[in-house]
């Protein structure tokens, strides 16, 4: 199961080892040509000469954490990779390092709390990662400064046909692209898998630069939240609402002819799908697009709850129809239904 | 490293789901696990399962009841929302702050997976950050169309945390429910000891019910039982940053014995002595009044019991991640199986005798 391996595997931005050599070991048999760049990002391309050179871009990479010093005690201070909320850290277990290691981020007990600590959240500062360590030298045997850890949280589907899970940002991109990667186009197609993206579109830059692609589209996992209470406007996409389409974000404001095609596409294969309706957030697109001349393109996002948060939820509808979307696109640029 | 021979039984009582009210899974997996000991097994009307293994006393027998609760914290639906959200209320003491991003488990028509919700912080502000939500504010997310969440839940259902149990370094294991199923697991432990004892005393072993939410299980269990000595088992605070020394217990360097008006000075000074003789390590828990353990309810039952309250240290107290030393459990069992075949009737004649 795909998602499964993906998600399951770590890779916090810079630290993308495992994740990468998952996705090498899922596309080798697929693709032509495969390569990784100074920074780590890898990228699979395609024979094919002739017609517009697509860029399909996913980031391997997911937010973590970092240790960062041992206590005396042997608890473990450390500091997100990322944008984590620290409230989501309370109650969680953690995997550290390649050993995978469980770790936990307890909380002071309830019973020995003041009414008034109850109502203020506790900082990164306030939080510790406990291995079980009788004291800083037991704990040094087996955690060192630096190393990275992720949520500790099973890939498993529930409810109607929807998946929980840490890191389907952007493990689900990752699969949209490998599932793509697995089709034969007749346009030069090349997928990469990049590193950095939680902490600034790092590799995307390089790899928007070195590809210099004609048309790029970022895959991604995107905030949704439709829950109870949240106001329309401020929901940003709706859970099996089909793969969303970027109008504007923090760092894009999408080219209205490609995204016009793009909705054409969909329309056209009966694809739902619909637009992304907040301003914050980003994805590789933003990076690329503004590398050498500029680079048209756009964003097609899978839905995620709760994202950069332990546990995740995706509808496994909205992820199938991104792969459909996504090769109904590529297919019709190479059929020339997009001129740049 | 001593051995751990209901280690396995503690990952299995852990893995199952029981809060106030709703023991019988736990329940049904504790009668299991205490059927290896005696085949005189009872449950009584609130639920508690009650097990004795006779000593070679007879019918003069003295009799001690070793007594931990096997209820776990857990919420209550109290409403469902537009979109399917559940809302929710506390049955036993929750953080709320513990719960944000927590999967659980909603046990309803069909057994439920659900998450708690979490703002994305692309769009929490400054300032909302700096909140913690209260647990009215909290809802549950079950993935499913509002329709079909009416038709499987209702209101009432109970609700539990989902966590795997986590092995880390020096046999500690962490997860939901330590507090109080790693006391079943010293109940456990005890009564294997005891096999390689004589002991006169009959042993009576109680899976409590309704601890969390004010030791109500405990009060007929002990009416039932009417013991001459009654011990609960339960957990105590293990140190971490920021809690008060005399609430800072080591784990790994054995259990917690207590010790305060709750606790009857002769089953303070005997539990104390034979740690003390067997060379088991302990450490000394203070309390100023009713201890918040299944002891308190013991104390008072019919015209009194002589009562005990021990148990090991944990780490993280109701969230999904408490933390304990499996060591600390093995040496608790030790200790009260010393304990059990040092009593004899005389020691049960003094016990009123001040």
């Amino acid at each position: 199961m795909l998602l499964k391996t993906l998600t399951e595997a770590m890779g916090p931005s810079g630290f993308e080892d495992e994740i990468r050599n998952l996705i090498r070991e899922e596309v080798s048999p697929h693709v032509a040509k495969m390569y990784t760049d100074v920074l780590g990002s890898l990228y699979c391309e395609n024979t094919v000469q002739t017609g517009p050179r697509i860029m399909l871009d996913a980031h391997m990479d997911e937010v973590g954490l970092m240790i960062v010093h041992i206590e005396e005690n042997g608890l473990l201070r450390f500091k997100p990779i990322g944008g984590i909320d620290p409230r989501v850290l309370v109650s969680k277990p953690v995997q550290i390092g390649t050993e995978k290691r469980f770790g936990v981020i307890g909380a002071k007990p309830i019973h020995l709390q003041s009414p008034d600590e109850r109502t203020k959240p506790l900082g990164i500062n306030q939080l510790y990662i406990d291995i079980g360590a009788k004291d800083k030298k037991d704990a040094e045997q087996v955690v060192k400064l630096g190393d990275v850890c992720v949520f500790a949280t099973r890939y498993e589907e529930l409810g109607d046909n929807c998946a929980k899970a840490k890191s389907f940002d952007d493990r689900v991109g990752c699969a949209i692209l490998i599932e793509t990667l697995k089709k034969q186009f007749q346009v030069p197609l090349v997928g990469a898998f990049t590193v950095q993206e939680e902490v600034g579109l790092r590799g995307a830059t390089a790899a928007g630069y070195r590809v210099q692609p004609d048309i790029a589209i970022a895959l991604e996992g995107t905030v949704c939240f439709d829950v109870v209470g949240a106001p329309s406007h401020g929901q940003s996409t709706v859970l099996g609402g089909g793969p969303a389409l970027t109008v504007q974000d923090s760092q894009t404001i999408a080219d209205r002819a490609f995204l016009e095609f793009m909705i054409s596409v969909a329309e056209k294969h009966n694809i739902p799908y619909q637009l992304r309706r907040v301003k914050g957030g980003s994805n590789d697109f933003g990076a690329i697009h503004k590398t050498r001349d500029g680079v048209i393109g756009g964003g097609i996002s899978v839905p995620v709850r709760y994202i950069h948060a332990p546990a995740q939820i995706i509808s496994l509808e909205d992820y199938q129809n991104a792969i459909l979307l996504t090769e109904a696109i590529v297919r019709a640029i190479s059929e020339g239904g997009f001129t740049i | 490293m001593e051995r751990e021979n209901h280690k396995e039984t503690l990952l299995h009582l852990l893995s199952g789901h029981g809060g106030p009210g709703f023991e019988e899974a736990v329940a049904s997996k504790v009668r299991t696990a205490f059927s290896e000991y005696t085949s005189e097994i009872r449950t009584d009307t609130l639920g508690n399962v009650i097990a004795t293994v006779h000593g070679f006393g007879g019918k003069s027998a003295p009799s001690i009841m070793l007594s931990a609760h096997m209820d776990e914290i857990a919420l209550v639906v109290t409403k469902i929302e537009a979109g399917g959200f559940l809302r929710v209320a506390q049955s036993g003491g929750f953080d709320p702050r513990t719960l944000v991003g927590q999967e659980v488990v909603v046990h309803s028509r069909e057994t439920l997976r659900g998450v708690i919700g979490s703002k994305p912080p692309h769009l929490t502000s400054p300032e909302e950050r700096k909140k913690a939500a209260p647990l009215e504010d909290l809802y549950i997310d079950v993935a499913m169309a509002e329709e079909r969440v009416r038709s499987l839940v209702r209101v009432g259902d109970r609700v539990t945390l989902h966590r795997e149990t986590m092995e880390l370094l020096n046999h500690r294991v962490s997860g939901k429910a330590l507090d109080n199923r790693t006391s079943i697991a010293i109940i456990l432990e005890t009564l294997k000891y005891l096999q390689g004892l004589k002991h006169q005393a009959d042993v009576i072993a109680v899976a409590s019910v309704q601890e969390e939410v004010g030791m109500r299980g405990a009060a007929t269990a002990a009416y039932g039982v009417n013991p001459d000595i009654a011990i609960a088992i339960d957990v105590t605070f293990a140190d971490m940053p920021g809690q008060d020394p005399d609430e800072s217990f080591k784990l790994g360097a054995g259990p917690a014995v207590s010790f305060g008006p709750n606790i009857h000075p002769k089953v303070f000074r005997g539990l104390r002595d034979t740690a003390d003789k067997n060379g088991i390590p302990y450490q000394l828990e203070l309390s100023q009044g009713p201890t918040g353990t299944d002891g308190a309810a013991f104390q008072i039952a019919r015209r009194g019991l002589a009562t005990g309250v021990i148990g090991i240290a944990i780490r993280y107290m109701h969230c999904s991640v408490e933390t304990g030393s499996y060591d600390d459990i093995v040496s608790c069992g030790r200790l009260l199986a010393h304990y059990i075949a040092s009593i004899t009737t005389e020691d049960v004649e003094g016990l009123s005798c001040y």
